[in-house]
């Protein structure tokens, strides 16, 4: 047992003085360590690694236009892209990619090789293969308001005037023609009489020129009636011809 | 001396105490001769005349001066309002002022010049953060027990509180000198305001002070009107869909809601007793005057004619008729049914007739009349009153450009409404008068319209 106890202790005493040197020697050598930096410079010294940055401005196009790529190396001796070859070390290139493409950029150098790439989406249109979900071109306004055009009513009447039956026949036939067409029908009234009457007035207006659209065959479900009896004006002087620009229906396209 | 009295027709409903006999004398005598039917009376009733004295200060505190003098103009003006005094000027009012019931000497304000049948007058203070006040109603021709009124107000320290203060002394005072109807000067107006090419509702006293916004919608809203028990303001509003209902609680202070419907919907009126609201509604297509309840739940429909109905009311005190106005003839005129749609009557003969209002008492219609309507016609449209059950009107307005929106006051004794001198939409201002049509005055300058009166 003793004999073992001194084995251990002997053992012991040899790491602690093995670490001790150890620890002394270690700091001894870093105080007067010899920086190779203050030495000038070091031919022998491994050559650094290539570094490499790409990127896409922007990074999604649709197809035909065209994207800035911008890259920029250090230490490298080569640049190669795939799908362009060899280019400068840093430079710009505007590219048109016809579809989605991974712009790869490979940097040689005397320290080694880097590698980076940039991703450019192409929004390609979908090939008109299958058949459109719905036609929801409703024309322009100018086209709409030439062959739509606006009725006008006589003084406190909601009935459709000859000239408005004939304006009404020719919108629904451009409707009809025009199936995505929705329409808001406006009710207008001129400011003599009272606020509240002419609301009641300016709905029933709208709804004669609605009738009448849906009547020429023009679904009612695109049509859309509101009132605004007086209190939206086309005008505002004191005299017939502008209450009768007030007394309307008016047509809108119903975006 | 004596002015005849014009408000005959609208004080036969009460019963009061002080003037019964010849109250029921003068409405015994209102409906001979004239124009339809009469409101002067040829009794020789006379307006009570009243002397209203500036109110004592009972304090030394800075505030005292200014909020005594808002005291002392808005019961003055609240009285002079009434409709049913001769006010005395105060520059025949004694030298002395009186603040207690010790302080006065009656005999000197019954004596000429004052000649004062009745005396208000009281002291006005401040103490602290608060108001108070002593008013007092002496009746000058009994000398030994003149006091009729004794009433002590005590409230925060504002200006707005004066006047509240004053509006309620006043009310007591015409409370018990009018034959027991209540005072209005606690009453508020709603009305359209516009604001740029927005229309938003506001509120006011019934004097006029005290204007400001309810609504902040930012759209054209109309047609305001106030629930019977001030909690809630139904009115119409434009959005997406056009012309809806909208309803607004001044409890909460914000929008609630109320069930949208298909088609332009239009002037809201309250039952009298706050459960129902009648409207104009195009979700059939043709506007109709449909009932629901005050959220817009079960509604149903009343009228079916082709052509525009609109702009219903309750008669307030049975709340079993509407009167409303129908294009169903071309021109809109002024009808009267059940609220179940039976028992149509049409009132007006003619012209282009808009806006009715119902008379707390049930006996009249007010509204907005232009009778010789047309492209050229003479004459314009003017407030008028009409007696339902005889279908005689009284014509209240007259040359003084577009009116429209009648509303009664509480009492019946005053009608508010929207004036344009040359007739321009943006040219609007709220005007009052009482239902005779005299002591017309403006309750606020352009750019407010649709006037509506509280129910209380």
């Amino acid at each position: 047992m003793n004999a073992m106890h001194a084995g251990i202790r002997k053992t012991l005493v040899i790491a602690a003085t093995l670490i001790s040197i150890g620890a002394v020697t270690g700091c001894h050598k870093k105080a007067s360590g010899i920086d190779p930096n203050a030495l000038g410079p070091a031919p022998a010294l491994p050559a650094a690694a290539p570094t490499a940055t790409i990127t896409a401005d922007p990074l999604a196009i649709d197809l035909g236009q065209s994207v800035i790529l911008n890259w920029r190396t250090q230490n490298a001796t080569s640049v190669t892209i795939d799908g362009i070859g060899d280019v400068n070390t840093n430079g710009t290139q505007t590219v048109a990619p016809s579809t989605s493409t991974n712009f790869h950029l490979t940097a040689k150098g005397d320290g080694g090789t880097t590698e980076a790439s940039v991703r450019v989406t192409v929004r390609v249109p979908v090939a008109p293969t299958a058949p459109p979900p719905a036609d929801n071109d409703m024309g322009t306004d100018a086209a709409f308001h030439e062959n739509v055009q606006d009725v006008f009513f006589d003084y406190d009447s909601y009935d459709l005037r000859p000239d408005a039956t004939a304006a009404a026949s020719k919108a629904a036939a451009y409707l009809t023609a025009h199936p995505a067409i929705r329409v808001v029908i406006g009710g207008y009234c001129d400011d003599r009489g009272s606020a509240e009457y002419n609301l009641a007035l300016g709905e029933n207006r709208a709804n004669a020129a609605r009738t009448a659209l849906v009547s020429a065959g023009v679904q009612a479900s695109r049509l859309r009636v509101i009132s605004y009896g007086k209190e939206k004006q086309f005008c505002t002087e004191d005299n017939e011809s502008c209450w009768q620009q007030n007394r309307r229906a008016q047509f809108s396209l119903d975006r | 001396m004596h002015r005849l009295k014009r408000t005959t027709l609208l004080w036969r409903a009460y019963i009061g105490c002080l003037e019964t006999l010849l109250l029921l004398l003068a409405g015994a005598s209102a409906l001979h001769a004239q124009e339809g039917f009469k409101t002067e009376t040829s009794s020789g009733v006379s307006n009570i005349r009243i002397a209203v004295a500036d109110f004592k200060p009972a304090s030394a505190d800075p505030q005292t001066a200014a909020f005594k003098h808002t005291f002392d103009t808005t019961l003055f003006a609240d009285l002079s309002n009434a409709g049913i005094f001769d006010i005395v000027s105060k520059s025949l009012l004694p030298q002395a002022i009186p603040g207690a019931p010790a302080e006065i000497k009656i005999q000197q304000w019954a004596d000429a010049p004052t000649s004062a049948a009745m005396v208000a007058f009281g002291n006005f203070g401040v103490q602290g953060s608060k108001i108070i006040c002593n008013g007092f109603l002496f009746d000058a021709k009994n000398l030994q027990y003149p006091q009729v009124l004794a009433k002590q107000y005590n409230e925060d320290a504002s200006d707005d509180s004066a006047r509240q203060v004053a509006h309620r002394f006043a009310d007591e005072i015409i409370f018990r000198l009018s034959g027991g109807s209540q005072g209005i000067a606690e009453s508020k107006i709603y009305y359209v305001k516009l604001t740029g090419a927005n229309k938003e509702i506001w509120q006011m006293d019934y004097d006029g002070a005290n204007q400001h916004p309810l609504t902040h919608l930012g759209t054209v809203s109309i047609s305001p009107r106030i629930s019977p028990d001030n909690s809630r303001l139904a009115f119409s509003s434009l959005g997406h869909d056009g012309f809806q209902i909208r309803m607004f609680s001044l409890v909460l202070n914000r929008m609630v809601n109320f069930a949208s419907a298909g088609g332009t919907n239009l002037s809201p009126a309250w039952s009298p007793n706050g459960k129902d609201i009648a409207y104009s509604s195009s979700r059939s297509g043709d506007p109709e005057i449909w009932i629901s309840d005050a959220s817009g739940n079960s509604p149903r429909r009343i009228t079916n004619f082709r052509g525009p109905d609109v702009s219903p009311v309750f008669n307030p005190r049975t709340g079993s008729q509407l009167a409303w106005i129908s294009g169903r003839t071309n021109l809109p005129q002024l009808y009267v049914m059940d609220i179940d749609g039976s028992n149509v009557q049409r009132m007006t003969d003619g012209g282009y007739a808009t806006s009715p209002s119902w008379s707390s008492n049930g006996q009249f219609l007010t509204f907005a009349w232009d009778r010789k309507y047309g492209p050229g016609a003479p004459g314009g449209q003017d407030i008028y009153v009409m007696e339902i059950a005889t279908k005689r009107w009284i014509q209240l307005t007259h040359d003084g450009g577009r009116c429209d929106f009648p509303s009664w006051s509480p009492d019946g004794r005053h009608i508010v409404y929207a004036n344009s001198p040359d007739g321009k939409a943006t040219h609007m201002k709220i005007m009052t008068m009482l239902a005779d049509g005299t002591q017309k005055h403006e309750l606020t300058g352009v750019g407010a319209d649709m006037p509506n009166w509280s129910w209380k």
